[in-house]
This record gives structure tokens, C-alpha cells and sequence, in this order.
């Protein structure tokens, strides 16, 4: 090293006494010295990469196994709106009573919002109809300064709204030979910001600046009703040069689900169930599909192979109100088969999932486990099997199948189209079908979102298929970023990116990616306490000697049978488990971190974690019954829909223990449970984690400032 | 003296412990470990879902698999492995190449103190920090030159928000690489 010897330093910014003179180390040891430290600082960028891309794979996991459990809670509702009559003696139709309301005739006139008086003390936007842009500024500075526009303006733009798309087709003709060059943009998900951004970057909307949203303005994010009223808004303002899709998340049942209803009811207490409804006639009434100079295809979802653009815009779209409503079945149709376990969606994409080769194997495993006679589908609800004949389905179900086709499919790699007969609805579409769909209408792109890209865009099928996504920071702060598309005469795509960010100052690529990671393992964690028993089954049937150990691969093995998520496990694992000193898994150690909200003692461990497992879906049934959204519902109407439930879970609880539990949640006595807080008792609370769940918010934010 | 050869009781110990799901085990058995570990790596960045990936995220696997090779050392294993210049690379070949590498422990980890050495050098003044100008120059003109990305990323990522310098000995314990497979 030179003459002079250096002294490691014990504390910074202290100089080191020397007796020798400092002397300027040679040009070897110097260039020596550079590339250990480029090797070292390379090397953890790379498992930062690794660590990036395995969080992404947990979200998307996550999210679509969800979405899956939505429908196959939906499946259920239908089956018993079509079928039972009378439950347990109290009446018919306890559940089309709810999912099926009568229409308010009185919505669909002009009054229903113009008697509503609004205050002098309102200091927010107070529209005029016809819209101009004055009153499209006042939106946008109101919700920039977080104000809620009044209940009988929403009413009103609403209104509008259905009028003006009442008179639109299923399919948007657009040309650009009139205008500049036209953006699409893709999911917002309730993401003003992001929207915001868009509009900063690339323009209002306007004659000079035609836009098409592809789908999926609301839910999850939480300004969606500031979204949703801006795109109408805008929609009203310029009905030539402002163009929505509608998503599969326009839809009722999603928005009970995924936030758009509660959104709707925390800032409407008093008129929020009839704006509701008002949405819920919009949204199906948005158009399906918007073609540009009869050559690019937007969608929000997809294609099947049994797409057919013709029929597509024949149909009377308004009449699928809900995706997850399955069309009449009658009763001899349908036949319970034995109970099997919930077999999740396969995804099978390019890009950012591992392993696609694997799935696809499993794919075909699994079809054979389900088999039950040749004139027979299978369709589960929740955990058993709905057996129904094949033969032309009626002409309503058609169409049903013709939209829920265009907003759920996804894109994959492999030849073919599967449809996915768990959902009743969707298919993944391969190349092949791309292709054929595009020869058939003379078409050369088709642009689609639905499914969040790290990049906000993506391209497949060779270039064929665009996946477009708006929404930046979808899972978690800088997990992806947003991105639109500009096309002009020549009909070549460009694209856009973005991605708004929290604070002022920049992140690291560390920081984001520990937070993305810290999120998705925390989501990760609670997947697998949801399934603790049957894991622990697993993990036993390797381990006959009770030594609580087993290797890393049955481990593996285990966890991918019982979750079925297809993520990489072993590089997982020094997150999930414990290794013991001999290398093997000490699979317990899975669930320490893990407990429950608030300890109910009638609660046994077997009944919590099914609780746990199905609380959303829980949650939603109670969301229904509970109509005018008020947190509250009867200890009978508990008992009922919990019968039902279990019924159909092939979980054996019995009615005692119900009763007990209802009993002791309706803290005062008065015949009325609080949903939310016996929701509370099943949500999980990761004991090594931040103590209380709503600081955790507060942490995360303070954590970047 | 420095030299990176040198294996110190740290860095025995993080190999004896990356050993140890292997130590009771068969050589089978062992091997059969590292061809999974090898595969799973390989799976997370194999797109087309064809055993192939691109050679430009051959580096990333070999870090990801707990080796510390240099640019040079790069590019000699691609060399070996790569098809004929396609940009692709197979699993075929990049398993056995690879569990070589693995068992014979080619591209050991970077003992701390060596690492400290190393800033040492660069730190002529001996002023127990970094100031980003200096760093940038050594990064981007010595050794296996950084990208502007890089160095970008390397400047937020590592510099006092204060003081806008690099307290070296404060980073290298940062920068802890989290859990080893």
C-alpha cells in the first residue's frame, strides 16, 4: 500500500494523527481499490433487483388470488338468488331482496336532485348545466384543495351522464383524421394524483386533446369519487373528444368489495345510497369497446375466442349490471358435487412472472382432478362444485359471457384460449387469438389494461397487444410507474411514463424497494396464516416424527400445493421461517409473528382462521345487508347469513357457537351487531411490526419525510 | 498488504454457514440443492418461460446467488456460457457452469475491512468521509467505470442528506446484504 500505512478510523470526521507523511497511493492500488468497491456496490444493486422483482411477484399473486375469491363468492350469491326462496322460515328472498333491489323509479327524474337544498355555508364548485369550462376548473381546484363537491351537484352531473350515455353505442367509432393525436389512458384506480399528473403533462381535455380512459376509475385508491366525477365532467364538457371504457371494476359488486362504496358513503352520509345508485346505472352504461380509424381495438381487459365485435354491438350492455351476477339458472340444472378444494386462477403471462412453464403444467393437472362427466362443467362457489350441463346457453348468457369477456380476459403466452370456468367468465387469450381476432375486423393493435405493469406499459402477442396502466404506486410507494399512449395519423404508438411521488424528496432505490418488500411480505405473512391448518397438515405429512422440522424443499413444496401462488419460496424463505441448525425448516415458525386483532374468547383457533381467511368476503355480505350502510345489522339477520356461509364452506361450526359469538359482539345489547368492529377481531396483527395498525399509515409517511 | 485473495474467519464462517443446509447431507443431495437454488435464480429472470435468459441479467443471477465476481469475471463466464453471441443464455449451460462456480467458491464476498481499505485509498486526505465529486471521479473513471445511472443511484443512496458527503464506514454497515439464501 504504498509508503504510507493507513489507520482505520474508529469515529467519522476525526483526523488521524500520523508520523508519516500522506502520500498519494499509486495508480494500480487506486484502480485496485475502485473495482472492489464497483464489484461490492454492483453486487447489492443486484439483490436490491431481486428483492424488487420477487415483491412484485407477491402483489400480483396476491391481487389476482383475491379476485379470484371475489368471484367465487359471487358464484355462491347468485346460486342462492335463483334458488332459495325462503331461508330458515324468515320470509322470501332475504338475499334478492338485497343483491336485487327494486329500482327507485325516482331517481330517473330530473327531481331527485333538484329539490335538495344546498347550504349558503358550501363553499365548493356549485355547477350549471350545461357544463363549461369554467365549472370543470372549479372541479379541478376544489379537489385539488381536498373539497367534496354536494351531494346534489354528483346527483345532478349524474343525471347528465346516463342521458348522454344512453344515446352512445356499445362500441366508440373514433377518427384521427380530425384531431391531433389522441391519449388512452389505462386503470387510475381512484388515483388522483395520478390523473392530475396526466392532465399537468399532457394537456386538459379538449377539441385539441381527445382522450380515451380504458376502465377502472374507481376502487381501491381513495379519491375515486373525485376521478370518477372529473371523467364525467370532462365527458359532459367535450362528449366528441372525451371517450370512457368501462372496466371491470365498474361494476356494483366490485365497488362493495373494493372501496368505491365505502368511499361513496364516508363522504355522502345522507344521499349516499341513491348516488350509489346512480353509478351503478352508469357504469353500465359506458361503453365496452372504442375503436381508432378502424384499427386499433381498446379495451379493458381482453378477448376470447368467442368474440365477435358485430354481436358485441348489438347487445343491450345496460342489462349487465354486475359481472359477478351470472345469468338465471334453474334449479334442475344445478346439482351440488362433492366439496374440493378452491382451485386458484393460473396466471400465465409474460413478463414479470416466473416460472410460466411450471403453471401451465399444473394447469393441466388440475383439469383432470376436475372432470365429472362429459355434458358437465364444473363451477365451483367457495369450497364445493356446481356441476352444470354444457349445451347452448340462452341468449342472455351470451351476452353476459360477450362482456364479461371484453373487461376480465388476460393475455398470455402460450397458444389458445382457456377460458376460465372457475369464473364462469374471463379468458386467458393466446398470440393465436390475437391474431385471428385482429385478420377477422381488419384490425392491427389491440390496447388493453387491467393488469398493472412495473413500467406502466407493456407489450405482447409480438407487439400486437399493448397493456396500458395509469395508476404509478399501485401495490406500494415506487412500486411502478404510470404510463399513457399518444397515437396520431400514422397510428404508432408512443409512450409516456410517469410516477408521482409522496414526498418532496427522492427516494432511494433501497428505500422504495424495502418498503414495496416490506409490504408484500406483511400481505405474504397473513395469506399463510389464513391457511395455517392445512399447512400444518402438509408440513406433517413430511414430518411422521413430530421433530417439527422439514427440509427447505418440502417446505417449498408444502406451501405451493396448499397457497398455490407460484412464487419463488426458497429465495423467500429467510423472510417466512426459521432454519435449524442443520439447515432444515422449523415450519412453525411461520406463524410466530402472526396474532389475532382483539382475542374473543369463544373464538377457537378453528374458527378464527376461517374468519380470518373469508373475513373480505364476510365483509361483503354484511356491506349488502346492511343497506343503509349504517355499520349495523341485526343478530338475526348475523345468524342467517352465517348459517348460509358455513353451510356451503363445509366448515363445521356450530349454531351455538354463532349464537355465542353474536351474543358477546353486540356489546350493548340491543339486538344490533357493529360489523366493523367484529371485522376487527379477525383482522391479523403482525406482532414484530408496529403495535397499532392505523400508525403503521402514519409511520410510512414519516419514514420519507 | 491488500490483496483479494485473502479469506478472513468472517468470511469462512458465511461459507461454512452457506454449508449448512448441505453439511448432514449426501454429496447427492448437496448437489441436487445447489441445482435447485441454481434453477430458481435462473426461473425468476427466464421471461419467455423457454430456459433461457437474456445475457445482460447474467450478472444480476450470479450476485443474487450469494458470488461477488467482477466485470472482468463476467465476462470470462459468459463467454464460456453464452450461445454464440445470441444474447441469450441457456439453462443448459448455465447450470453446470455455474455449479462450479458455487461449489468451488470462485467469486467469494468482500471482507468489511478489505472494503474499508479500499475507501481508505481513495480517501487521499484521510478525511474519514467522501465528498460526491471525488467519489464520482473514481467510480466513473477508474476501474470497471460506472454508468451516469449508476453513479446517480450510488450518490442518493449513499450520501449524508446533511452534509452531502460520503461517510464510508457508516455505509459499509449499512449496505448489509439482507438474509443469504
Amino acid at each position: 500500500m504504498g509508503c504510507g500505512t493507513s489507520v482505520a478510523t474508529e469515529t467519522q470526521g476525526k483526523r488521524v494523527e500520523r508520523d508519516e507523511a500522506v502520500q498519494t497511493p499509486g495508480p494500480a492500488l487506486t484502480m485496485k481499490a475502485a473495482v472492489l468497491i464497483q464489484r461490492w456496490y454492483r453486487r447489492y444493486m443486484a439483490r436490491l433487483e431481486m428483492r424488487r422483482r420477487y415483491t412484485w411477484n407477491i402483489f400480483q399473486s396476491i391481487e389476482y388470488a383475491g379476485e379470484q375469491d371475489q368471484l367465487q363468492l359471487s358464484s355462491f350469491f347468485s346460486f342462492m338468488l335463483d334458488n332459495f326462496t325462503q331461508l330458515n322460515g324468515n320470509g322470501p328472498d332475504l338475499i334478492s331482496q338485497l343483491l336485487d333491489p327494486v329500482v327507485d323509479p325516482w331517481l330517473d327524474r330530473e327531481i331527485c336532485y333538484s329539490l335538495i337544498l344546498v347550504p349558503e355555508s358550501y363553499s365548493g364548485p356549485r355547477l350549471s348545466f350545461p357544463l363549461s369550462v369554467s365549472d370543470t376548473n372549479a372541479l379541478l381546484a376544489a379537489f385539488k384543495e381536498q373539497q367534496t363537491l354536494h351531494a346534489r351537484y354528483v346527483l345532478q352531473l349524474l343525471y347528465e351522464t346516463k342521458k348522454l350515455l344512453k344515446q352512445m353505442p356499445n362500441i366508440i367509432h373514433l377518427s384521427t383524421s380530425y384531431t391531433k393525436e389522441i391519449t388512452i389512458c389505462g386503470d387510475l384506480h381512484g388515483r388522483l394524483d395520478d390523473l392530475l399528473l396526466i392532465f399537468y403533462k399532457n394537456g386538459l381535455p379538449s377539441a385539441e386533446t381527445p382522450y380515451v380512459f380504458n376502465g377502472d376509475f374507481v376502487d381501491r385508491g381513495k379519491k375515486s369519487v373525485e376521478v370518477v366525477i372529473l371523467l364525467f365532467a370532462y365527458l359532459l364538457l367535450y362528449p366528441d373528444n372525451m371517450h370512457l371504457n368501462r372496466g371491470n371494476h365498474e361494476d356494483y359488486i366490485m365497488n362493495l368489495r373494493y372501496g368505491f362504496t365505502k368511499e361513496v358513503m364516508q363522504k355522502y352520509k345522507t344521499h349516499g345510497q341513491e348516488i350509489l345508485q346512480l353509478f351503478q346505472d352508469v357504469f353500465s352504461l359506458l361503453p365496452v369497446a372504442t375503436v381508432i380509424d378502424g384499427k386499433i381495438l381498446i379495451v379493458h381487459g381482453g378477448i376470447s375466442d368467442q368474440t365477435n365485435l358485430d354481436f358485441l354491438s348489438s347487445i343491450e350492455r345496460h342489462k349487465v349490471k354486475s359481472a359477478l351476477r351470472f345469468p338465471k339458472r334453474s334449479l334442475e340444472q344445478l346439482d351440488i358435487g362433492q366439496s374440493c378444494r378452491l382451485t386458484k386462477r393460473l396466471r400465465l403471462t409474460d413478463g414479470s412472472r416466473p416460472s410460466s412453464s411450471r403453471s401451465h403444467s399444473k394447469n393441466q393437472r388440475t383439469q383432470n382432478q376436475r372432470r365429472c362427466g362429459l355434458s358437465r362443467q364444473d363451477m365451483p362457489f367457495l369450497d364445493s362444485l356446481t356441476s352444470v350441463p354444457l349445451p347452448s346457453p340462452p341468449q342472455n348468457e351470451q351476452e353476459w359471457k360477450q362482456i364479461v369477456d371484453v373487461l376480465w380476459s388476460d393475455p398470455k403466452i402460450q397458444e389458445g384460449c382457456s377460458p376460465n370456468t372457475f369464473r364462469g367468465g374471463g379468458c386467458y387469450f393466446g398470440p393465436d387469438v390475437t391474431q385471428r381476432l385482429l385478420l377477422q375486423h381488419g384490425l392491427q393493435l389491440l390496447i388493453r389494461s387491467h393488469e398493472c405493469k412495473q413500467e406502466g406499459y407493456e407489450l405482447c402477442h409480438g407487439g400486437q397487444v399493448i397493456t396500458i396502466f395509469s395508476a404509478s404506486n399501485y401495490y406500494e410507494e415506487g412500486s411502478n410507474r404510470g404510463a399513457y399512449i399518444k397515437v396520431g395519423r400514422e397510428l404508432v404508438p408512443r409512450f409516456y411514463q410517469y410516477q408521482v411521488s409522496r414526498t418532496t424528496r427522492k427516494l432511494t432505490l433501497t428505500q422504495r424497494v424495502r418498503a414495496a418488500e416490506g409490504s408484500a411480505l406483511r400481505a405474504l405473512k397473513e395469506k399463510l396464516f389464513a391457511h395455517r391448518s392445512e399447512l400444518m397438515c402438509g408440513f406433517q405429512e413430511y414430518d411422521q416424527n413430530y421433530t417439527g422440522r422439514v427440509s427447505v424443499s418440502e417446505w417449498a413444496l408444502v406451501l405451493e400445493a396448499v397457497l398455490r401462488l407460484d412464487l419463488p419460496w426458497r429465495t423467500l424463505r429467510p423472510h417466512l421461517a426459521r432454519l435449524a441448525p442443520d439447515g432444515s425448516v422449523e415450519y412453525q415458525s411461520c406463524f410466530e409473528d402472526m396474532g389475532p386483532g382483539i382475542p374473543l374468547p369463544q373464538v377457537t383457533s378453528n374458527l378464527a382462521e376461517t374468519l380470518f381467511r373469508y373475513r373480505t368476503d364476510i365483509e361483503i355480505i354484511f356491506n349488502i345487508i346492511d343497506k343503509d350502510h349504517s355499520g349495523l345489522i341485526s343478530i338475526e339477520e348475523f345468524r342467517h347469513t352465517w348459517r348460509l356461509f358455513s353451510a356451503h364452506l363445509g366448515v363445521a361450526i356450530d349454531d351455538s357457537a354463532i349464537d355465542d359469538l353474536a351474543r358477546s359482539i353486540d356489546f350493548n345489547k340491543d339486538g344490533s351487531i357493529d360489523f366493523t368492529e367484529f371485522l376487527e377481531a379477525f383482522r391479523v396483527v403482525h406482532k414484530l411490526d408496529s403495535k397499532d395498525p392505523h400508525l403503521s399509515e402514519k409511520m410510512s409517511r414519516k419514514k420519507y419525510s | 498488504m491488500m490483496s483479494q485473495t485473502d479469506e478472513t474467519p468472517a468470511v469462512a464462517k458465511r461459507r461454512d454457514n452457506n454449508m449448512a443446509e448441505s453439511n448432514n447431507q449426501s454429496a447427492e443431495t448437496k448437489l441436487s440443492d445447489v441445482h435447485k437454488r441454481i434453477k430458481a435464480a435462473f426461473e425468476t429472470f427466464d421471461n419467455a418461460a423457454n430456459n433461457t435468459v437474456d445475457v445482460r441479467e447474467i450478472g444480476t443471477i450470479i450476485y443474487s446467488l450469494g458470488c461477488f465476481p467482477s466485470q472482468a469475471d463476467l465476462h470470462d463466464f459468459i463467454a464460456e456460457v453464452e450461445e454464440d453471441h445470441s444474447g441469450y443464455i441457456h439453462l443448459d449451460r448455465f447450470l453446470p457452469a455455474m455449479t462450479k462456480v458455487l461449489l468451488e467458491h470462485k467469486f467469494p464476498p468482500i471482507p468489511k475491512d478489505l472494503l474499508l481499505q479500499a475507501f481508505e485509498v481513495l480517501d487521499k486526505d484521510n478525511k474519514g468521509y467522501l465528498e460526491p465529486e471525488e467519489l464520482t471521479k473514481y467510480m466513473t473513471q477508474e476501474g470497471e467505470p460506472f454508468t451516469q445511472e449508476e453513479m446517480e443511484e450510488m450518490l442518493t443512496g449513499l450520501a449524508d442528506h446533511e452534509r452531502n458527503v460520503i461517510y464510508y464506514k457508516d455505509v459499509i454497515n449499512q449496505l448489509a446484504i439482507d438474509p443469504d439464501m
